[in-house]
């Protein structure tokens, strides 16, 4: 946040009527990023009395909804000296269990990883399918995928403010982000059949097409979204506690956050404005208009716009999809790899004989392997897909987006404030379900 | 006291119902404060964490039924809300938070995973937390819908009522003797 | 564009990068020996014309009944020039160690533990190589293909229940 905002030694950008309006800019908010400090003090008089070092276990059952994680914190007074990492208690075995599945059979595990994002990663894994199968999906389903994968967009940012505003206080944040999640899941449950983990992509299209009328109610819901949305920005982003407790923890330079892997809004936070969606466009991005916010510091303050602002950004391609939606196919026509329609497959022997053959031994996918990258709402989400031809995958490898940014926390969090711990894990959305696959 | 407390029997003696009445009425008032102010210990893992923020939240409001307030200190909780995916790793420390609670206790397994291990049956999954710890009720769903949850509560809440509360109890289990006692 | 770095990659170590191709989809791959691998990272981070600053994902798979049995395989990514190659390294099952290019990336950290978790392959060079998902008294490494779908190894006894899916036995039956 490069401006200050003073005007008359009042500033400007805090609530008004809060303690900030009536003051100048307190220093803590304006300071860089504390370097990690061993301090030094000033005479022998003024040091502090030498205590031992502490190590706590913030466990794996956290207070925090985030997914179990062992933090092992050793701590000088309430500054965290050391930090180590202990995940795997979430680990269910999913590249192992989609060994042994039929392709079309591995979409339900996909939901699971990112579970509050899922149809990302039900896409993700369908354009790896794809490109190694060499379809090409039919227009209407790209503007559906596209569609519903920008509204779990929306609800996985939503998800993450509603989290960071209760951990740091503020419960209305919560509740009414919970609420906006909701209206949007009822849209979801009327097109995919389940609020959460849709299972919605298909190998070719997408699984049914939008009953009549969803669309503008879709609309409708988006724009209580969007008043929730603006009344959960006025409450926190000019906030003197949140800004405060935000911004300047958790800092990542822009040279670091390259060599330790972020990539999505923690990357952009930091300065480098990379996003799939304009680098390597996919379905149908490249005919839609959008911006990507990149923002300047790395902190946790930082992170937190870079999702509110993707939300607004997300609402304005929905407005373009829906303009730019035609009726159509929603799978492609070839039953070597989609469902035959039901009266075909009740009607005709190649229909029967096509339904049979797809649901007892599977999609054939010829051998190879496939790397297909997209922008989930967390960051490049990577499918490694080998096949051997049949009917089950060899190997599905995961990028999770959450990884590398969970991988370095420790730096992230060395030299600061156990509390500041607190913000920094909510901000870099790690969802336990894809770091531990 | 998960599965362990006796049901009030259904069929009695004039003799045992001259003789339990007294009791039989602090049961009942005893059940009835126990029922509507139930403390949880929300042991939230995965996915269906994210319909147990719902549940919490305003709409599908838990409030209602007295067990909003989380309580993330096993001391202080006596419902045991195991929400999402135990694996194999996870279990001691299921088990040990378990332990840690106080008498009475009530464990409800939400969602398909915490039942009987979902459709994660491999290496790493255990097949159900009634493998490790004594349930009372069963929530399935992948993830559950927020009625169905609500509903179990009240299932949870009806058993609560129907079971055997006494001012003081007759003889409580020990913490820390070996697991897997019936 | 990636076809170019492919180009110079192999004019540049003729004897460590070999049978470059061109995978599905247009990916750009090549096949590294996994004792240069740290060489070839290296190279991609730091010269001017590559810049692969971007920490790769790194997996490994099982090519179980072939020889040489793993293969480790990095995607890159260079941010600056949006260009992303494939570079596969196979690892014979006998002598499964490769070279660790945690020195070159710190991102690729926890990537390289995974591999050892997961397939058993140890990696030189690294700084610290120890289980990553699985708990330290598990036995055997589970993405390998002979290992069992279900081995699950209980740190806890687990009670006798009434399992209608799997009939009656002992706890351990799976």
């Amino acid at each position: 946040m490069a401006t200050d905002g003073k005007v008359a030694g009042k500033d400007t950008r805090a609530t008004p009527g809060s303690f900030g309006a009536g003051e100048a800019r307190r220093g803590l908010a304006t300071e860089p990023p504390r370097p990690p400090p061993v301090r030094a003090p000033e005479s022998e008089l003024d040091a502090p009395l030498s205590s031992k070092r502490m190590i706590v276990n913030l466990g794996p059952s956290h207070p925090a909804m985030h997914g179990v994680t062992r933090a092992v914190v050793e701590l000088d007074g309430e500054m965290i000296v050391e930090m180590k990492l202990d995940i795997g208690f979430l680990h269910r075995g999913f590249e192992k269990s989609c060994e042994n599945v039929t392709w079309t059979q591995v979409f339900p595990y996909t939901d699971r990883l990112n579970y509050v994002s899922s149809i990302m990663n039900n896409v993700g894994f369908a354009l790896a399918v794809e490109k190694l199968c060499r379809l090409d999906v039919p227009e209407r389903a790209k503007y559906l995928r596209v569609a519903t994968s920008e509204i779990h967009r929306i609800c996985d940012h939503l998800t993450l403010i509603a989290a960071m505003g209760m951990e740091l206080g503020a419960m209305t944040v919560f509740l009414y982000c919970i609420e906006a999640r909701d209206h949007l899941w009822d849209r979801l449950a009327e097109l995919c059949g389940a609020r959460l983990t849709s299972n919605y992509a298909r190998i070719g299209g997408v699984a049914r097409d939008a009953p009549d009328g969803w669309v503008e109610k879709t609309v409708r819901s988006l724009e209580r979204t969007r008043e929730l949305l603006d009344e959960v920005d006025g409450l926190l982003t000019r906030n003197r506690i949140f800004m405060d407790r935000t911004i300047g923890t958790g800092p990542v330079t822009r040279e670091d956050a390259i060599d330790l892997g972020f990539t999505g809004p923690c990357l952009r936070a930091s300065g480098v404005p990379y996003d799939i969606r304009k680098a390597a466009p996919y379905l149908v991005y490249d005919r839609l208009d959008f911006d990507v916010p990149v923002g300047s510091n790395g902190d946790n303050f930082d992170r937190y716009l870079m999702r509110v602002e993707e939300c607004r950004q997300s609402m304005r391609i929905l407005e373009q999809c829906w303009k730019q939606m035609e009726p159509g196919e929603i799978v492609v026509a070839d039953f070597k790899y989609a469902l035959p329609p039901k009266p075909l497959v009740y009607g005709t022997i190649e229909g029967v004989m096509a339904h049979f053959k797809l649901i007892m031994e599977g999609i054939k996918v010829p051998a190879g392997e496939a790397y297909s990258y997209t922008e989930a709402a967390n960051g490049e989400l990577g499918f490694y897909v080998v096949s051997d031809g049949g009917g089950r995958p060899y190997k599905l490898g995961l990028r999770a987006p959450g990884w590398p940014m969970l991988a370095a926390l420790p730096h992230m969090t060395k030299g600061y404030l156990l509390s500041d711990l607190v913000p920094t894990f909510d901000s870099i959305n790690m969802i336990g379900g894809e770091v531990e696959q | 006291m998960a599965s362990e407390i006796d049901v009030i029997p259904a069929l009695t003696t004039r003799r045992d119902e001259a003789q339990g009445w007294l009791e039989g009425i602090v049961s009942k008032g005893l059940g009835w404060a126990r029922k509507y102010s139930l403390f949880q210990y929300p042991f939230v893992t995965a996915c269906c964490g994210m319909e147990y923020m719902t549940v919490a939240s305003a709409r599908y409001d838990l409030d209602r039924f007295g067990a909003a307030l989380p309580r993330f200190s096993p001391r202080q909780a006596d419902l045991l809300m195991v929400v999402g995916t135990v694996n194999c790793k996870q279990a001691p420390i299921l088990q040990r938070v378990y332990e840690q609670m106080a008498e009475p206790k009530w464990v409800i397994a939400f969602g398909v995973c915490a039942s009987s291990g979902g459709f994660y049956d491999n290496y790493a999954t255990v097949q159900g937390i009634d493998r490790i710890v004594p349930v009372d009720v069963y929530i399935p769903g992948c993830p559950p819908r927020p009625e169905q949850v609500l509903d179990g509560i009240i299932l949870l809440q009806k058993k609560i009522q129907d079971q055997q509360h006494k001012l003081i109890a007759p003889s409580l289990p020990v913490i820390g003797q070996a697991p897997g006692r019936p | 564009m990636a076809k170019a770095v492919i180009d110079a990659l192999v004019a540049r170590f003729p004897d460590a990068v070999y049978d470059p191709y061109v995978g599905v989809g247009g990916d750009d791959c090549a096949f590294v020996q996994r004792d240069r691998i740290d060489e070839v990272a290296r190279f991609l981070k730091t010269d001017p014309a590559m810049r692969f600053d971007l920490a790769p994902y790194i997996t490994a798979v099982d090519y179980l009944g072939q020889d040489p049995r793993f293969e480790v395989v990095y995607n890159l990514l260079s941010l600056a020039n949006n260009v992303r190659i494939r570079l596969r390294v196979k690892v014979p099952e006998a002598d499964p160690v490769v070279k660790s290019v945690t020195p070159v990336w710190r991102g690729a950290d926890w990537f390289e533990r995974y591999c050892f978790d997961m397939y058993g392959l140890r990696f030189t060079g690294h700084p610290d190589l120890r289980r990553l998902f699985m708990y330290d008294e598990f036995v055997g490494h589970p993405l390998r293909k002979d290992y069992p779908l279900r081995g699950r190894q209980p740190l806890v006894p687990e009670r006798e229940v009434h399992d209608l899916f799997r009939g009656p036995g002992p706890a351990t039956r799976d």
